[in-house]
C-alpha cells in the first residue's frame, strides 16, 4: 500500500530524514513514536505531499512519486495522493467560516464534483459515525477540542480514502476529551483501514497497533510488534525514550 | 443660503459623479489589489518583482501627480482619455495598489493550516485560494478597505484639476458665477460628510454582520 525508498529531506544545513525506508501493508496500523525532532511528523507530511523530500522515491496506492521528477508531473500524482490519502492534523485545522457540514462535504463537491445532496447524505452518515450528528449545522468554534478532531476525521473520511495519516491527533486536547478521539480511530482501525499514526497514545497503540516504528534523528531505530518496543526494546535509545514518556 | 439652496441641483450633480467616481474606482481598484495581492504571494519572481514595482510607484509618487500624468501627460505618446475616464484610471489604479497590500496582509495572516487542509483534502491551490483562504481573508479585510474606500471619497475631489465637474468643481464653478464663497465651500462640507458618515454606517453593519458567521 505504502513503500518508501530511501526518503531524504533537509531543512538547510539539518538533516530531518535520513534515508529513511519503510513498507506498509494494506489494512496494516502502524504506529510511529519518537522524540520531537525526530522526523517523524516531517516523514508522515511527507506522504501527503506536504513537505517534499530531497531525494528518494514513495509508491502510495499504486502512485509513483520520485524526488528527482519534474514539478508538473510530481504536483498532478501528488494531487491524486491526496484524493484517497486523508491527513488529520495536531491543531484540526477545520475551515472556520464553515459549518461542520459543510466543511464535511467541501471536499467531494469542489474536488470530486459530488452534488449537494449526495455529499449531505453522505456527511450526515459520517457525522452518525462520528457521533456528531446533532453538531452538522454549528461553526467548528463552538465545538469543543475533541468533537473538532472528530469532525475533521470525518472531514477527511469524506473524500472515502484507502489511506488515513494521523499527525498527533489527540497531542492538543484536554486530557478527558483523547478518548472519544482514539474511539472514533479503534473503530477505522477494526473496519480495516490503512492507517500511519503519529502519537505517543501508549495504549492505543498496545490496542490497535500491528506494528509499533521509533524514530530518532531521522531514522527508523527500531520497529516490531508493539508488545516487543513497549515490554522488550533491543535499541537503547528506545529504551530511554520509553523511560522518559513512561514516567 | 437661498443661494446654495437655489444651485443645490447642481451641488447634487457633483455629488453623483463624486459617487459615481469612487464605486466605479472601487470596483476596478478591488479587482486590481485583489490580483496583485496574489500575484506578489503566488506569482513567481518576475511576476511578483512587477506587482511590488507597481506598488511601490503608486505608493511613493502623489495622486495628483498620476492624475496629470494620465491626463496631460500621456496625450504626448498619442493616448487620449476624456477627463472622466482619465479620473477613473488614476483612481482605479491608485486604490489597487493600497488595496492589494491590505489584501496581502489578510491572505499571510490566515492559518497556514487552513491551506494544508484544503490541499490534503486534494484540492488544487487555485480552488483552496478560492473556497477556503479567500473567504477568510476578506473578512480580515473589510475594515481596513473601509478606510480605504472613505478615504477614496475624499480624493475625488483632486479630479476637480482635470475639470471633471464633481462636488468640489461644481462648487468652485457656482462660487465664480455668483462670486460668494464661504455657503457653497460649507455646503460641500456637508455633503461630503454626510457621504462619508453614510458609508461608515453601512460597513459598520456588514462587519457586524461578517463576524456574527463564525
Amino acid at each position: 500500500m505504502i513503500k518508501v525508498v530511501n526518503l531524504t529531506k533537509n531543512f538547510a544545513e539539518l538533516k530531518v530524514l535520513k534515508e529513511v525506508s519503510l513498507q506498509i501493508k494494506p489494512k496494516e496500523v502502524v504506529v510511529i513514536i519518537g522524540p520531537s525532532g525526530s522526523g517523524k511528523t516531517t516523514f508522515l507530511r511527507c506522504l501527503n505531499g506536504l513537505e517534499q523530500p530531497d531525494v528518494g522515491s514513495m509508491e502510495i496506492d499504486g502512485i509513483q512519486v520520485d524526488a528527482g521528477m519534474l514539478d508538473k508531473e510530481k504536483n498532478k500524482r501528488i494531487r491524486e495522493i491526496r484524493q484517497h490519502t486523508g491527513m488529520v492534523f495536531q491543531n484540526f485545522n477545520l475551515f472556520p467560516h464553515m459549518t461542520v457540514l459543510q466543511n464535511i462535504i467541501e471536499g467531494p463537491v469542489t474536488v470530486k464534483k459530488m452534488s449537494v445532496k449526495a455529499a449531505t447524505k453522505l456527511g450526515e452518515e459520517l457525522l452518525l459515525k462520528v457521533g456528531l450528528a446533532n453538531k452538522r449545522d454549528e461553526y467548528p468554534s463552538r465545538l469543543s477540542g475533541g468533537q473538532q478532531q472528530r469532525v475533521a476525521i470525518a472531514r477527511s473520511l469524506a473524500m472515502e480514502p484507502k489511506i488515513m495519516l494521523f499527525d498527533e491527533p489527540t497531542s492538543a486536547l484536554d486530557p478527558e476529551l483523547v478518548g472519544e478521539v482514539l474511539n472514533v480511530m479503534k473503530e477505522l482501525a477494526k473496519e480495516g483501514m490503512t492507517m500511519v499514526v503519529v502519537s505517543h497514545e501508549m495504549g492505543f497503540a498496545k490496542e490497535v497497533a500491528d506494528r509499533v516504528i521509533f524514530m530518532s534523528d531521522g531514522q527508523i531505530v527500531e520497529q516490531g510488534l508493539p508488545e516487543e518496543i513497549f515490554v522488550n526494546p533491543k535499541a537503547e535509545r528506545t529504551r530511554k525514550f520509553l523511560n522518559q514518556i513512561l514516567k | 443660503m437661498d443661494l446654495v439652496l437655489q444651485e443645490f441641483p447642481l451641488l447634487l450633480k457633483g455629488a453623483y459623479y463624486t459617487l459615481l467616481i469612487t464605486a466605479v474606482s472601487m470596483t476596478f481598484g478591488l479587482i486590481i489589489g485583489l490580483l496583485v495581492a496574489l500575484a506578489r504571494i503566488t506569482g513567481n519572481k518576475v511576476l511578483s518583482g512587477l506587482a511590488r514595482f507597481y506598488v511601490s510607484v503608486i505608493r511613493g509618487t502623489p495622486l495628483l501627480v498620476q492624475i496629470f500624468i494620465i491626463y496631460y501627460g500621456l496625450p504626448d505618446v498619442g493616448i487620449t482619455f476624456e477627463p472622466l475616464t482619465a479620473a477613473f484610471i488614476s483612481l482605479s489604479i491608485n486604490i489597487g495598489a493600497y488595496l492589494s497590500e491590505t489584501f496581502r496582509g489578510a491572505i499571510i495572516s490566515i492559518p497556514k493550516g487552513q491551506m494544508e487542509a484544503a490541499l490534503s483534502i486534494g484540492m488544487s491551490y487555485s480552488q483552496a485560494m478560492r473556497r477556503i483562504i479567500l473567504p477568510q481573508a476578506a473578512r480580515v479585510a473589510i475594515p481596513p478597505m473601509g478606510n480605504t474606500f472613505i478615504g477614496i471619497l475624499k480624493e475625488t475631489s483632486l479630479v476637480s484639476v482635470i475639470t471633471v465637474t464633481e462636488l468640489l468643481r461644481a462648487s468652485q464653478l457656482l462660487i465664480s458665477k455668483h462670486l460668494v464663497v464661504m455657503p457653497f465651500y460649507i455646503a460641500i462640507a456637508i455633503m461630503y460628510w454626510v457621504m462619508s458618515t453614510g458609508f461608515s454606517i453601512l460597513l459598520g453593519k456588514a462587519e457586524v454582520k461578517l463576524s456574527k458567521a463564525y
